[in-house]
């Protein structure tokens, strides 16, 4: 075992020292000093398993999983979130996931639309209540193409049959209408949520799209939601490298392109977290190969192309190296400048779904180095990706606290941190260098060669900011 | 080197290349035709959309109020040292930090129990037990305040032994205060989550503690928003000479100074001074909505003299100095009588931009009912009032104080409404102005009024909520946000044309 790893441990537990018996053992599970290789077998983070209680967790639930990131997107359907008001007021359009349409008219995605459950929904049940919202939506937005019924906890608590009342009204409006069973308890994080939204695309919305003509180049953009843009910038470069993209998932997306993916010849996952699930379906019932990729910083975009144009015939190969070209000394530009600005600076990440490793390129394409990353909401499998990505003995944790946070800050010294809203404003009081890496910190696009610059700027601007150096700590 | 310059999203996707991408991109999305997207854009302006709009029952669409956990983990960190702690699902948890987080641009912690699917079946007494010793342990609290998610409240978890459990055990120390609140996701909203657990608060730590009387007044300011409001409170209140326990001071909470440290408790009621409470003359409430049970528990069990003084514009903030100064004996002094002068003289100033200007408000009630009476002394008038989580009793006293002003005679009051109601009402009946919180922006952007930012949760613009509204300064600030929106718009309106003038 080398020295770097040896040391990481050493500094996990001393951090691990403050937790009673019991989390100690479980927490300890979590955190791992990075080996590339593989072979240390106590390298390996243990992950997607329960949170403890009680040790402030930044986690969140199905219900964001499947309301807030997979569903909540798809522009044309009226996404209702089934019982009390708090998580579709909390979750009101915080994703930024943006959409082209007349907002209220034939699209809904900035609106908080709650069946708003009082103590009689808990008593006597929430169906009846449910079948009446239901027809009163339809009269209010007669263009809506579908509707979603995101459960909140207590309807799966109360045994409310939301299916029924689904399939009911679905058949007496004709537009789909998809019950999803995300009540915040099931599961451990927001990743059940994935999945179990994952399955009702699948069960009701899947191969029931119109699409008149298919071509050889038709591809599917899965994992993309939008936010601030990256999916727009992504589906540039697809285009311009001569692909189809028939269907974006779900950031702009339509209840129709939901439909019709199964016809593309390709499915480009962005975010494999979120919707490896339906890729694998779609590949197992219509036979459609899947990729994953990374538009993050110019190295993976590089490489991404190419992997992607490899599926294809020799036009859209030189297409690819034609844009690659094209792009190349632009992308050149802003590392050179940006560069010169952040070289050697420490970036330490804890974020969700693919931000933990897909960004790492894009920081060390600017020169920086990820000490640490961690996943609130990883699987085994993302881990396994990201291992040979960091350096040997860079903190990898898994379902961090915000105690094991600060101690590792304080202890790694990173330049700068990335992470959620949660963590952003303790980082601030801190004096550390701070960016939301789910939000882009409400800038954007990060994804493709538009996303690259808006990216560099960002960090420089965070890293760089004269604002730190007035801070006046207390002795 | 020269700055390099960068276009983000706000300038990117208005570029010519991606408006094509946008127009290739709707063969795939089965869009109605554009007319038909015209023609339902338009009949919802109408009348008839109107109708049906009000006769719903079923659903809220862009409701103006959140659930009671988050007014009562607001509430607990308020007090010094002290650990909010939600019984329940994860979710809610990190829901609640983040909606605070965005409103403040503050850290906020709060712990909760991470009930799943077994807790559904068994019980959340294992979480409860875990929850409660790793948050001793991990982050020292001096009290930790429990309240509880829909989850625990539907399955009917037992907070009280749950917690007497933990003392058995030792997972606590015997001697720790954890008060606890029922709090219900799906009965009222945050403002009851306050009130219930500040009742908590205040019904487990008092006990044992009367002695003698401290002289000192209370206030609970209620779910209030404004870090300013609570400065600008211990200001007057200092300036008065007026001894006074603030049940629960969030300021320093939300609106903790930059060390180059990050404090989890930084600052907050002390918990001495909290359980000396109960020896005050008397205790002050600045909302009623927030504050019914715990000011009813007071009068009741600590047998104090209570009172309701929302002070929100002038005529409001003279009856909470003259009942201050009448319960304490103090002379409101000369700088406060300045400040009055001072603010009664902007608004005389500004008056002509305000007068008979029509407006639309929507809110929550303690907030609605103070903007109403200012709007009404400068001249202004109130036409649509909706307030999603306010009750008949809302109504009833917001229409009373209507029916005393010659100003109030064109409002009407929508309690249970949303702000998708409002937008039917903003198309049918236009008004002038609009005042509300950040998501009304899109009835902006919908409707064209213009849309003053006060209210909860205000996550598009920076630093408001450090501007008091209360007192003779919180007018100052008020009249300054209607009238320079008010002249803002009228530039927007008149840029070229003779009346975009300089002088105003």
């Amino acid at each position: 075992m080398s020295s770097a790893i040896k040391d990481t441990q050493k500094m996990i537990e001393e951090v691990l020292e403050a937790y009673p018996d019991k989390s100690k053992k479980d927490r300890a599970k979590h955190l791992a000093a990075n080996d590339p290789t593989g072979q240390c077998s106590t390298c390996q983070v243990k992950s997607n398993v329960k949170s403890r209680p009680g040790v402030m967790t930044v986690r969140g639930c199905a219900y964001a999983g499947a309301k807030g990131v997979v569903w909540g997107p798809v522009k044309d359907q009226l996404t209702i979130s089934h019982g009390p008001v708090g998580c579709g007021q909390y979750s009101w359009w915080a994703r930024r996931n943006y959409y082209n349409g007349q907002t209220g008219i034939d699209t809904f995605g900035t609106m908080h639309i709650t069946t708003d459950f009082q103590e009689k929904d808990i008593v006597y049940g929430g169906d009846k209540g449910l079948d009446a919202a239901l027809h009163e939506l339809k009269e209010l937005f007669p263009l809506a193409k579908g509707m979603g019924i995101l459960s909140e906890c207590p309807v799966g608590l109360i045994g409310d049959d939301i299916e029924a009342v689904s399939k009911r009204v679905a058949k007496e409006f004709g537009i789909p209408i998809v019950p999803v069973r995300c009540e915040g308890f099931r599961g451990v994080s927001q990743s059940l949520g994935h999945h179990i939204a994952n399955d009702t695309i699948r069960d009701y919305v899947l191969g029931k799209g119109v699409l008149e003509k298919t071509t050889p180049y038709d591809v599917a953009l899965i994992g993309d939601y939008n936010i601030g843009g990256d999916a727009w910038a992504s589906r540039k470069m697809l285009e311009e490298m001569g692909l189809r993209v028939i269907a974006q998932w779900t950031g702009d997306a339509s209840v129709n392109e939901l439909g019709i993916a199964t016809k593309s010849k390709l499915n480009l996952i962005h975010c494999y977290r979120s919707m490896n699930y339906i890729c694998r379906h779609m590949e197992e019932a219509y036979g459609i190969p899947w990729a994953e990729f990374n538009f993050f910083g110019p190295t993976k975009i590089y490489q991404s192309i190419r992997k992607i144009a490899s599926y294809f015939d020799d036009t859209i190969k030189e297409n690819a190296e034609k844009m690659i070209e094209k792009y190349k000394p632009e992308m050149d530009k802003v590392i050179e400048y940006y560069k010169a600005r952040l070289e050697g600076k420490k970036v330490m990440l804890y974020v969700g779904g693919l931000r933990p490793r897909h960004t790492i390129g894009a920081y060390e394409d600017l020169g920086m180095e990820v000490v640490a990353s961690g996943y609130e909401f990883g699987h085994n499998d993302d881990y396994k990706r990201t291992y040979p990505d960091m350096k040997e003995g860079a903190v990898i944790m898994d379902d961090a606290t915000l105690y094991e946070m600060e101690e590792f800050t304080r202890r790694l010294r990173p330049d700068m941190v990335g992470s959620g809203i949660k963590e952003k404003y303790s980082y601030h009081k801190m004096g550390v260098p701070f960016r939301q890496m789910h939000s882009w910190d409400y800038s954007g696009p990060y994804h493709g060669f538009d996303g690259f610059p808006v990216f560099a700027r960002d960090m420089d601007m965070t890293v760089n900011s004269p604002t730190w150096n007035l801070i006046r700590r207390e002795k | 080197m020269k700055a390099m310059r960068i276009k983000d999203h706000n300038e990117l996707f208005q570029e010519q290349e991606y408006l094509e991408q946008f127009a290739r991109k709707r063969e795939f999305e089965d869009p109605w035709p554009a007319e038909k997207v015209k023609e339902i854009a338009e009949w919802t302006k109408t009348e008839e959309y109107k109708e049906l709009n009000f006769k719903r029952k079923n659903i809220k669409i862009n409701p103006a109020k959140a659930c009671q956990p988050l007014g009562a983990i607001f509430c607990s960190s308020g007090f010094a040292g002290t650990m909010p702690f939600v019984q329940g699902a994860q979710g809610c948890a990190a829901y609640f930090r983040s909606h605070l987080n965005r409103h403040f641009k503050e850290p906020f912690a709060a712990i909760s129990t991470s009930m799943t699917e077994d807790a559904a079946v068994f019980g959340g007494l294992n979480n409860m037990l875990e929850g409660l010793e790793n948050a001793y342990k991990l982050y020292s609290p001096k009290m930790i305040a429990v309240c509880t998610t829909c989850m625990a409240e539907v399955i009917g978890d037992d907070l009280n032994s749950y917690i007497r459990t933990a003392r058995e055990k030792d997972l606590i120390p015997k001697d720790l205060p954890v008060p606890f609140a029922h709090t219900p996701s799906f009965v009222g909203s945050y403002l009851n989550g306050y009130d219930n657990m500040m009742k908590g608060i205040l019904s487990s730590i008092t006990p044992g503690k009367k002695g003698e009387p401290n002289g000192n007044i209370n206030i609970i300011p209620g779910f209030d928003t404004y870090t300013g409001n609570y400065r600008e409170l211990k200001r007057l209140l200092d300036i008065m000479d007026v001894k006074h326990t603030i049940l629960a001071d969030v300021s320093d909470i939300f609106d903790s100074p930059n060390t180059g440290e990050y404090k989890l408790y930084p600052g907050g009621t002390p918990l001495a001074d909290a359980m000396d409470s109960i020896n005050a003359t008397a205790t002050v409430a600045l909302q009623r909505y927030s504050t019914a049970k715990t000011m009813d528990y007071i009068q009741k069990e600590w047998s104090q003299k209570v009172f309701v003084l929302p002070p929100i514009g002038i005529k409001n903030t003279d009856s909470f100095f003259e009942e201050i100064s009448r319960v304490t004996g103090k002379t409101v002094p000369r700088e406060i009588w300045d400040e009055r002068g001072r603010a009664v003289d902007a608004m005389i100033d500004s008056h002509p931009y305000v007068h008979g200007k029509r407006f639309a408000l929507v809110g929550d009630p303690d907030l609605l009912l103070g903007l109403i009476s200012f709007i009404m002394e400068m001249g202004g008038v109130p036409v649509h009032i909706v307030c999603t989580n306010g009750d008949k009793t809302f109504e009833e006293e917001a229409n009373r104080m209507l029916a005393e002003s010659p100003f109030g005679s064109e409002a009407k009051v929508y309690a249970g409404k949303d702000m998708w109601h409002l937008r039917s009402l903003l198309f049918t009946e236009p008004v002038d102005l609009l005042i509300g919180n950040s998501y009304a922006k899109f009835l902006w952007r919908d409707t064209g009024t213009p849309l003053i930012r006060i209210g909860f949760p205000l996550f598009d613009r920076h630093h408001l909520h450090r501007y008091p509204v209360i007192g003779y300064q919180g007018v100052l600030n008020l009249v300054n946000w209607v009238v320079n929106t008010v002249l803002d718009e009228m530039d927007r309106k008149t840029i070229n044309t003779t009346s975009f003038d300089v002088i105003r």
